[in-house]
């Protein structure tokens, strides 16, 4: 527990903030982007930007899983909802708007949606409740599918199928690349995204990219540590790959996790809300999985939905175009009581964690 | 605390025992667990910790600025 504290060290903090100023100048202008809820919230919680030099700038890239689930994937749900079966989810999906509704307005008209905090508890109502349907909506990145794979491979009763949603970080990152006038400079990588899949997705980023890339930790101190080591390494002109989080994040990853993940699913392509479509950034279920497949158990699809409303800017927050602040919505129209776009909703959210900083952003 | 086949019983602290599933890890009863929405996705090791600790602190002192 007093470990846990040395990660939060202020004193520490500031030491590394120090050597973060002096590197600045060597380093010139340097614009970091990082791919994760978690990471924003700690850096907005802990106000850690107001610990850095002018000339270094940190950018929210799209972190959060459910901010980016299509609408039309929430329209499918919604559609098995509506059609009697029991939809089971994690908390924040409830609330993330379809074209037409979210979960919880189907609920409010009488559908059967439920919160799970784990896969296993949507398993053992369907267990308990075998005269009913089960479906459960399967949203999250590589550190929740392997989740999904062991039970969707554990022999699940036959009252339950998956709809899943889940998606791949390294193609969202890549993808960033490729937006001209966003300028990166070095990526903060996912610690436990990480804890999966290890190190080798990322090697691409230094290599092909020259872009130096840390996989950090969600402490303070982990963050503000990733940020030196982009900033030294900017200083120096070397790009690599380094990890920041080895307590937990082993080169090879989570081999039996990944050996799962491998299992039940294929990679495919995948839409993603408000940056559209990604070439083999989604995960499927295996042919050998379909029985338990929603999409094909129940015959449900939509192909095209309805992902930002008018007026809504979470397809230029989500990859880091501009921040909250700058949605002219946000804070006024667009609040967490009365989220108008994706972003709002989630707790991994950008919109979301900024509103409960607000006096610090400013 | 105790493990049962692919359960577990963890101590999230301050009194909080939860089941958890470890089928994706190698625990042994006494390990600390990363846990993400009811499963172990990794082992923590605390020598870890306390190495990274240290090595930060050295990396902090021998820089020269």
């Amino acid at each position: 527990m007093t470990e846990n504290l040395k990660f939060r060290n202020p004193e520490l903090a500031q030491n590394i903030a120090a050597k973060i100023k002096s590197l600045s100048p060597k380093a010139g202008k340097t614009k970091i982007c990082h791919v994760c809820g978690t990471h924003e919230w700690t850096i907005t919680h802990y106000g850690l930007r107001s610990l850095l030099p002018e000339d270094v700038e940190v950018i929210a890239g799209p972190g959060c899983p459910v901010c980016i689930v299509p609408a039309a994937e929430i329209d499918e749900a919604v559609q098995l909802a509506q059609m009697g079966i029991v939809v089971t989810c994690f908390g924040d999906v409830l609330r993330v708007p379809g074209s037409k509704m979210s979960l919880l307005e189907a609920k409010a008209a009488g559908a059967d949606v439920r919160i799970v905090y784990a896969v296993s508890d949507a398993v053992e109502m369907a267990k308990h409740e075998p005269q009913k349907q089960f479906v459960f909506f399967a949203v999250g990145f590589e550190t929740t599918a392997p989740s999904t794979a062991v039970e969707a491979l554990g022999n699940p009763p036959k009252n339950l199928s998956f709809l899943v949603s889940h998606r791949l970080i390294p193609p969202a990152m890549e993808l960033l690349l490729g937006v001209g006038d966003l300028q990166i400079d070095g990526f903060i990588a996912p610690g436990h995204v990480s804890a999966i899949i290890g190190l080798k997705p990322y090697e691409l980023f230094p290599r092909v990219y020259r872009m130096p890339t840390v996989v950090a930790g969600f402490e303070p101190i982990d963050v503000l540590m990733a940020i030196y080591m982009i900033v030294k390494q900017q200083s120096e002109g070397t790009a690599k790959l380094e990890n920041e989080y080895p307590r937990v994040v082993k080169p090879e990853g989570n081999p039996k996790a990944l050996e799962m993940m491998n299992k039940a699913f294929t990679v495919t392509g995948g839409n993603w809300r408000g940056i559209g479509r990604l070439p083999d950034s989604a995960l499927q279920l295996r042919e050998s999985l379909a029985d338990y497949d929603a999409r094909l158990k129940y015959s449900v699809h939509v192909e095209q939905g309805k992902d930002i409303l008018l007026g809504c800017e979470c397809h230029l927050v989500i990859i880091g175009k501009i921040k909250p602040n700058e949605c002219p919505m946000f804070m006024k129209a667009c609040t967490p009581e009365k989220p108008v776009g994706a972003c709002m909703v989630s707790n991994e959210g950008t919109c979301r964690v900024w509103s409960k900083n607000v006096a610090i952003q400013s | 605390m105790n493990i049962d086949g692919s359960k577990a019983n963890v101590d999230f602290g301050q009194g909080v025992l939860r089941e958890v599933n470890v089928s994706l890890v190698d625990a042994k009863v006494g390990d600390y667990v990363l846990v993400h929405a009811g499963y172990a996705i990794q082992v923590i090791e605390e020598k870890e910790a306390l190495e990274t600790l240290s090595l930060w602190n050295s990396i902090l002192e021998a820089t020269p600025e």
